[in-house]
């Protein structure tokens, strides 16, 4: 094997591996701020691939322009499922884990029967972009430029999660985090906290999604995938954790990568399974984790 | 300022409060006391709305008793909570501007950190701490000075000595009458009955959720037979 072709494999696992940590951080941060898994989260991120699709059809536009638009759609989708479903999945006095669980597995449904329904099964793609067949050739190692292009979004992305968490938002994010009913201690009203950290958490899967729909087939099943992707990326670096979620996106891109280049590529889920079990053996908490 | 008329409440499936009534004026510290389990600390909580009640209970003459407990907050009620409930990973500089935070819209909503300073000179020192590194003394002046940023009219303690080294206890009552001299309400609920009818002006003995003795704190203190039959001394 030549080193060009690792050289590729390993830039391939490190650019899929940051669209893995974006898609990871929503869904980690949702968890992290009131110890809720969203099982619709693979489906969130469909429905943002859809949202990208369509706008695209519509205006032409290049997915890349449509990040804002897809972000600030799915912000409002993530406001809207907080306050119409899950504050009052929250409310409830007992059981309150399964409501949660089955509220969020129930939309999921929802959502993937609701995209069947409009937009059949068939696979569609947006062959016609601005980056789509273009390269950019490294001395000898070719990056795609959709893929290059969602990376830099996707580190970007992470950027502007890392300065939110500085300001008095983020702060007030992390009280709420810490300790969510001393917050109304000082005038916070946790609901409108939870619901904004939903808003960031599907507006995160939305930059994903339109990246992603920018060189990935698009169909009501794709968030599946890529949502036990996210899960395990969250536990193995640490539930809540940003910065675990990058690490262990980046960590889970590379093995399923070289699993497929070196065992074979019909395994690569498993190599990546096996890591995070090796993981949890000696560090249950995940990387990062400090819960 | 305050007023509660038959207010009743539940805590943990138990009839904490029943029948409460009482007032506190502008500007007085009125201290409430009895033995453990008399529902001190369930009667703070329904005031500033962290457990539902019944009957009334306003605010200069707004009644409050519905309304969610952030809202209490923001019209003025501020309470310094038993066990602190400080954010423990945050530094005390976060734990303090986060005080602020419902006041976005005010261009002043820092400046009773002039004051927390001046009555605890120490959080000065730990700004940059984690409020999880201080000790039970500090974390009480915290406490307080988190409760202070929100601005509040009416402040409310429940325990304030607990877990604290004597030598601290009266520096943080010390800083109680500061408070109210600074033009404060205080309602406070305290276990130390003599340091608590010290600094109070009245005072209210609760036994089994209800209220069976009103009057100025001193007379309280100074009868030896309610002491003996309300306060166990």
């Amino acid at each position: 094997m030549s080193l060009s072709l690792f050289l590729q494999v390993a830039v391939g696992g490190l650019l899929m591996g940051l669209i893995y940590a974006l898609v990871a951080a929503g869904l980690s941060l949702i968890f992290g701020l009131m110890d809720v898994v969203n099982f619709a989260h693979g489906e969130l991120l469909m429905l943002a691939m859809y949202a990208t699709f369509v706008l695209w059809q519509f205006s032409g536009l290049d997915p890349l322009l449509l990040i804002p638009a897809v972000s600030l759609l799915l912000f409002g989708a993530g406001v809207a499922i907080y306050r119409l479903l899950i504050q009052r999945a929250l409310s409830v006095r007992f059981n309150r884990g399964m409501v949660q669980i089955f509220v969020t597995f129930g939309l999921a449904i929802l959502i993937r029967g609701a995209a069947q329904f409009v937009f059949s099964g068939e696979f569609q793609s947006i062959n016609k972009s601005w980056l789509s067949g273009r390269k950019l050739d490294l001395a000898g190692v070719f990056l795609p430029l959709p893929q290059l292009a969602a990376a830099i979004v996707c580190l970007i992305a992470f950027g502007a999660l890392l300065l939110i968490s500085r300001t008095e938002f983020g702060r007030a994010l992390e009280a709420t985090r810490e300790d969510r009913d001393a917050v109304a201690l000082i005038g916070i009203d946790r609901d409108r906290i939870f619901a904004l950290g939903w808003g960031l958490g599907t507006a995160t899967v939305g930059v994903a999604g339109a990246m992603l729909a920018g060189f990935y087939y698009v169909s009501p099943n794709v968030g599946a995938n890529f949502a036990l992707i996210a899960y395990v990326t969250v536990a193995l670096g640490g539930f809540g954790s940003l910065m675990g979620a990058l690490v262990a996106g980046l960590l889970i891109g590379e093995t399923e990568a070289m699993t497929a280049l070196f065992v074979d590529p019909a395994l690569k889920q498993v190599g990546m399974f096996a890591i995070y079990l090796l993981v949890l053996m000696f560090r249950p908490r995940g990387l990062f984790g400090t819960m | 300022m305050l007023r509660l008329d038959g207010v009743s409440a539940a805590y943990r499936g138990l009839k904490a409060l029943q029948g409460i009534s009482m007032e506190v004026a502008k500007g007085e510290i009125v201290a409430v006391v009895g033995a453990n389990g008399a529902g001190k600390s369930t009667l703070l909580k329904a005031i500033a709305g962290q457990v539902p009640s019944e009957g009334t209970i306003s605010l200069e003459g707004a009644a409050i008793g519905r309304l969610p407990a952030h809202t209490i907050c923001r019209m003025g009620i501020g309470l310094v909570p038993e066990g602190r409930r400080l954010f423990p990973r945050l530094s005390v500089e976060d734990n303090l501007r986060l005080g602020a935070y419902a006041r976005r819209g005010e261009a002043d909503r820092f400046a009773p950190l002039d004051l927390v300073f001046s009555l605890f000179p120490r959080l000065q020192e730990r700004l940059p701490q984690r409020a999880e590194t201080l000790s039970g003394g500090e974390q009480q002046m915290l406490a307080i000075g988190r409760a202070l940023m929100t601005k509040p009219r009416l402040l409310m303690l429940d325990e304030p000595s607990q877990g604290i080294m004597p030598k601290l206890v009266d520096d943080i009552l010390a800083a109680i009458g500061r408070i109210r001299d600074l033009g404060v309400t205080v309602l406070l609920v305290e276990q130390r009955l003599v340091e608590a009818l010290g600094i109070a002006d009245r005072a209210y003995v609760l036994q089994t959720g209800r209220i069976v003795l009103s009057g100025a704190a001193a007379d309280i203190l100074a009868d030896s037979g309610v002491r003996r039959a309300y306060l166990g001394m």
